[in-house]
């Protein structure tokens, strides 16, 4: 069994509690560790920055953001397929032509905050409508250059007992 | 309609396609010298140029085609709105009194497939891009799948859009698509980015467009048919603007830059929509297009269905748009896109059209949005 790892640092809690908050008072809302979240940043007006990032202009001045930790459900607001393979590089995903195996794509509305851009752990368009309820997963994705294998976020349809149903 | 203080007086195409063997800056010559032609200047009159493209670094090494005569050379990039800009930068520098005669040229020469680069090109995270989603194509897939869902478009609508698009490429002796294919063919060819397919989307190629601009108050020494730049506006994203590679955006909704540009060049013009008679709407895919002709104040959203449906449309309706064929039957050389509109708007304003002539056309518009959520209009009139 391969070492898994998240195929980037400050994206998502994973697979352990979420790290420390940054910012000296500021206060991270815990997670379990089976119940991963989106990072990101909380500036002083309450905008949201997904993916977090340590700093922001806001009002003129360039401050410190929060680390908060995003809803985990949420619902879809539009979506697409990626039906040919993304040009590598930049993609690394552990495939090649012949291999490559369509994905869905879509923006989850994550009450409250934003909506996010993520990988659909359904491709089936048929199967996937705008307004349905989403939750957040941590998926296999690729291999980095010592063998690891990469680990992404997406978001998987809450029921899949429904997938197809009439609602 | 406002007065202007710019005209063009010649325009020039290098058709856009494939050419083995041909250099970017060899097909930006051709077009120079059609529009120098057109324009009846030589070279040596012109004062300063400005060249976009998108593969080519120093695109003004066209000087080295064109002649070395010294005079000022610019490069302008702004992705998929560099012609616009090109247009208006020739156009402000005879507005500010530094130039009486001026260019603006595009080229590019891309190579098949998808744009691809580095994320940190567009300030974007590694991740972004080893994810797959540094890309601009589903972006449209989804920009038009929600506008679906909110005002009742279907399919056969956005089939409609591509055929009627290479039907006009088909009457465009300079298109690189020239074969009229029916709705069903584009519905049924391969699904990229569902709900677009195959046929529903432009893509990246090669070629060269540029355009002279003089003062307007010259113009009739060059030409009796001068076209005027009556308005050129540009604009970026807005906070909550649902924009190409944005990995979040927040719930509060902001129109998209198109909105801003458009209202603002028709303010500056002193028209409004329905003064326009010939239209250019960046048809990146299909559903853009229909999103853009309500973006651009054409039409309220989900009119389109009908209006697409009814031929309103085509070159002879009410809102006749991409009389050239548009991106979709002519490719996109990023760096020319936006004066291949200009060469068509203004042979279309000048009645030069032949089976494609808009009758009696006054009033063009041209329209451009590209990464990373930047959008450019140009209205036009004789």
């Amino acid at each position: 069994m391969p070492t898994q790892i998240p195929l980037a640092d400050d994206l998502f809690t994973w697979p352990s509690a979420p790290s420390a908050p940054s910012a000296p008072g500021a206060t991270t809302p815990a997670a379990p560790a089976d119940e991963p979240a989106l990072i990101a940043g909380r500036a002083s007006d309450g905008s949201l920055v997904f993916p977090y990032r340590t700093h922001k202009v806001v009002g003129g001045k360039r401050e410190e953001l929060e680390r908060v930790l995003l809803p985990r459900r949420g619902t879809l607001w539009t979506f697409t397929t990626q039906r040919f393979r993304p040009p590598a590089p930049p993609y690394a995903g552990d495939d090649d032509a012949e291999s490559f195996v369509p994905f869905a794509v879509g923006y989850v509305e994550l009450p409250g905050t934003l909506r996010v851009e993520a990988r659909l752990t359904e491709a089936d368009p048929d199967k996937l409508r705008i307004g349905q309820e989403m939750e957040l997963r941590i998926v296999p994705f690729g291999k980095d250059a010592e063998g690891n294998e990469t680990m992404i976020y997406a978001f998987a349809p809450v029921s899949d007992e429904s997938e197809g149903e009439a609602q | 309609m406002a007065t202007s203080d710019v005209a063009i007086i010649g325009v020039g195409l290098h058709p856009f396609g494939r050419y083995p063997g041909k250099s970017a800056l060899q097909m930006g010559e051709d077009a120079v010298f059609e529009a120098l032609t057109d324009a009846g200047v030589e070279w040596s009159q012109i004062q300063a140029l400005y060249v976009g493209s998108m593969e080519v670094k120093n695109p003004e090494a066209i000087v080295g085609l064109l002649g070395l005569t010294g005079i000022p050379g610019r490069a302008v990039f702004t992705g998929c709105a560099t012609g616009a800009t090109s247009l208006a930068m020739a156009a402000n520098a005879i507005k500010l009194g530094e130039h009486d005669l001026t260019i603006a040229i595009g080229l590019d020469k891309h190579p098949r497939g998808a744009f691809s680069d580095h994320p940190s090109v567009s300030g974007l995270p590694d991740w972004y891009g080893e994810a797959g989603l540094f890309l601009t194509t589903h972006f449209f897939g989804m920009k038009i799948q929600r506008y679906m869902h909110d005002h009742g478009i279907t399919s056969r609508t956005l089939a409609r859009v591509a055929a009627r698009a290479l039907r006009n490429g088909e009457a465009n002796p300079k298109a690189w698509r020239r074969k009229a294919i029916s709705e069903d063919e584009v519905l049924n060819s391969a699904v990229l980015n569902h709900p677009l397919t195959q046929y529903m989307y432009c893509g990246p190629n090669e070629g060269a467009a540029a355009a002279i601009l003089c003062r307007a108050d010259q113009a009739h020494r060059y030409t009796d048919t001068p076209i005027y730049l009556n308005a050129s506006t540009l604009r970026s994203r807005r906070e909550g603007a649902f924009e190409l590679l944005s990995p979040s955006f927040p719930l509060t909704s902001a129109p998209s830059p198109t909105v801003d540009a458009s209202r603002e060049a028709y303010e500056r013009a002193g028209i409004g929509p329905e003064d326009v008679d010939v239209i250019q709407l960046q048809d990146t895919d299909a559903g853009s297009e229909v999103i853009h002709l309500a973006e651009n104040g054409f039409c309220a959203d989900g009119e389109q269905e009908s209006l697409v449906a009814d031929g309103v449309t085509e070159i002879g309706g009410r809102l006749p748009v991409n009389t050239d064929g548009g991106l979709l039957a002519n490719g996109e050389p990023v760096g020319a896109s936006g004066l291949r509109q200009v060469y068509e708007l203004t042979n279309q304003l000048r009645g030069r059209c032949g089976d494609r002539q808009v009758a009696n056309a006054k009033v063009g518009y041209a329209q451009l949005y590209g990464a990373p959520g930047t959008a450019a209009v140009t209205i036009l009139s004789r």
